[in-house]
């Protein structure tokens, strides 16, 4: 079990999380926040924990990879980047503006640290499997990827899930924001994607299932994730869309709208941030 | 030179002498291994050798996953599935990240034959020839398959390369001088210039060969790369003959004929002739008599290269 110090390090990065992903969403006028924050406690896990990850390095050989398959979560990912020192934060006040570096979804060409474009759904988990194959042969790091539950509604998804079983991808670890909302509505209404689980677990993955805002959870499914020999695994995060922001919590509105003002200040106040 | 060979054969082959050389290529299929001829390199490199399933959008995306990691891949499955179901896939994860994988697709264009309409693939040049960044080939023989394999998976980024499945005559011997880019004059004349790729290389000449019987002296152009085209060669057929008749196993729209086209309306206005797939689809049958019947033959050459010097 993880020391004290260690949980409230990634607690508090989490926090910083959420406050630059609603301040640039705020500033871009557009972008995705309810999916952003609902995956924040597991990037901060990923970027201030598990990963072996160099900010001075992000073409570090060897080094562990992120793919974010759920590419228009992008603010979760550009925040733990630039908290975790990969870029400055300045940045992320240009977000979706013409020149600048972050772009409405991730680009590899244009940001340090980003490891795969994405944005069209399904892509980045079947890249993962990519990049797992070859780490194998080059015995490099670790892959994770995190997928969105709609997502899961893409075939390519099933594709890629398949090719991990069998060729045992121990060294690739999907993990799924289970927030069960998606753009149209929830996902048992538009369609169904569960059981989640089971689904993975036939494809022959190692299943967990978590809370994905307790950290603790978080890191302790990292750490069996990587303790698993022979099989992928995929941990199944059941979040909470728009999570830390009241008013944006369990609101299939808030998938791709920005706040205003008035509700950007209010955001931050509970967040305890500022603009 | 060698007997007939189709294009599958050589890059069979090829995958083989390079594996032996180049101990970062990785070969990936998508469960026709036997058909597109990687199944040679994966039995000589099995631990460099992915076999996805018949899953072409995963065969295309994880072949990206590996490029991005540092590796030359190359993915082969039919030309159907590579430029079209797995198009988006294609584009956004090896285009737009400009990663280093090599798309042999094979079975292109109707010399499938047997298999019909639902394998015949008239689009794929169209298709792949949008994504900003993507070279194109297809080349016509066995040899000048090999070479310009050879540097494609030496040269960095994606490559969309077309073979096809049936044996053709060779034109080239292997120490050819042939590159990536640059087109290859192999007959000349000052009538008129047919402009050809892939298998209908080898109909123009015989097409050029029966015309020179009646005193029409046609010059022969392998356009082996369709992206970039070969614009010097344009303008000099422009200037120095009366037209251009482009030849191709693909749609007439969009393919080795659209790219000439935009480049001669923008830079030298021509006449020009279209040889290859109508606005139809095809169906099953021999070859040689797919290519006669669906307008793709020497005949066919010939005729539209009459019917332009006529005017």
């Amino acid at each position: 079990m993880p020391d004290t110090n260690t949980i409230e390090k990634i607690k508090r990065a989490a926090n910083e999380i959420r406050v630059d992903i609603v301040k640039q969403v705020y500033f871009a006028g557009s972008g995705h926040p309810g999916g952003s924050l609902s995956a924040a406690d597991i990037l901060a896990a990923l970027y201030f924990h598990e990963m072996d990850i160099d900010p001075a390095k992000p073409a570090k050989a060897g080094r562990d990879r992120f793919v974010l398959s759920k590419g228009h979560a992008a603010p979760v990912l550009y925040a733990a980047l630039a908290e975790r020192g990969f870029f400055p934060k300045d940045e992320l006040w240009k977000l979706r503006s013409i020149g600048a570096m972050l772009q409405g979804h991730p680009s590899r060409k244009t940001t340090p640290g980003v490891e795969m474009s994405t944005g069209s759904l399904g892509q980045g988990f079947s890249v993962s499997v990519g990049m797992a194959l070859a780490s194998r042969i080059d015995g490099a790091g670790r892959v994770y990827t995190l997928l969105g539950d709609g997502e899961l509604e893409e075939g390519l998804v099933w594709e890629a899930a398949m090719a991990a079983g069998h060729y045992k991808l121990d060294n690739l670890c999907a993990v799924i924001d289970w927030n069960g909302l998606q753009i149209d509505g929830k996902n048992d209404d538009v369609m169904t994607v569960a059981p989640v689980d089971e689904k993975f677990r036939s494809f022959g993955f190692n299943t967990l299932l978590i809370d994905g805002h307790s950290i603790p959870e978080i890191i302790g499914a990292f750490d069996a994730a990587r303790r698993t020999k022979g099989r992928p695994t995929a941990i199944v995060a059941k979040t909470v869309k728009g999570k830390g922001v009241k008013f944006m919590e369990n609101e299939a509105g808030w998938h791709g709208k920005a706040p205003s003002e008035e509700e950007t200040k209010k955001a931050l106040e509970e967040l305890g941030g500022e603009l | 030179m060698a007997g007939k060979t189709a294009t599958r054969q050589a890059y069979g082959e090829f995958l083989v002498e390079k594996g032996r050389v180049k101990a970062d290529l990785i070969v990936m299929d998508a469960d026709l291994s036997k058909s597109t001829m990687t199944n040679a390199f994966s039995k000589e490199f099995p631990d460099r050798f992915f076999n996805m399933g018949i899953a072409e959008q995963n065969l295309f995306g994880a072949a990206a996953g590996i490029a991005l990691s540092g590796k030359t891949v190359c993915a082969s499955t039919f030309a159907m599935f590579a430029s079209g179901r797995a198009f988006e896939v294609v584009r956004n994860s090896i285009g737009y990240t400009h990663a280093n994988v090599k798309i042999c697709a094979t079975h292109a264009g109707i010399s499938v034959g047997e298999d019909g309409a639902s394998h015949q693939t008239f689009e794929d040049i169209a298709l792949m020839r949008t994504i900003p960044g993507m070279t194109v080939l297809n080349p016509s023989d066995g040899e000048s398959a090999k070479i310009l394999l050879d540097q494609a998976v030496d040269a960095d980024g994606p490559f969309y390369i077309r073979l096809g499945r049936a044996a053709v005559e060779p034109i080239y011997a292997a120490d050819a001088e042939i590159k990536v880019g640059k087109s290859v004059c192999l007959r000349d004349g000052g009538d008129c210039t047919v402009i050809a790729t892939g298998i209908l290389v080898g109909e123009a000449l015989l097409a050029a060969e029966a015309l020179a019987k009646e005193g029409i002296a046609v010059r022969v152009v392998d356009m082996h790369t369709i992206k970039p085209i070969d614009g010097e060669a344009i303008e000099k057929a422009a200037k120095e003959t009366k037209g251009i008749v482009t030849a191709e196993e693909h749609s007439v729209i969009g393919g080795l004929g659209g790219a000439v086209a935009e480049y001669a309306a923008a830079h030298c206005p021509v006449r020009m002739a279209f040889v290859g797939q109508g606005d139809c689809f095809g169906e099953s049958g021999k070859p040689a008599e797919l290519l006669k019947k669906y307008g793709m033959s020497a005949d066919s050459i010939a005729a539209a290269v009459k019917g332009m010097l006529r005017g």
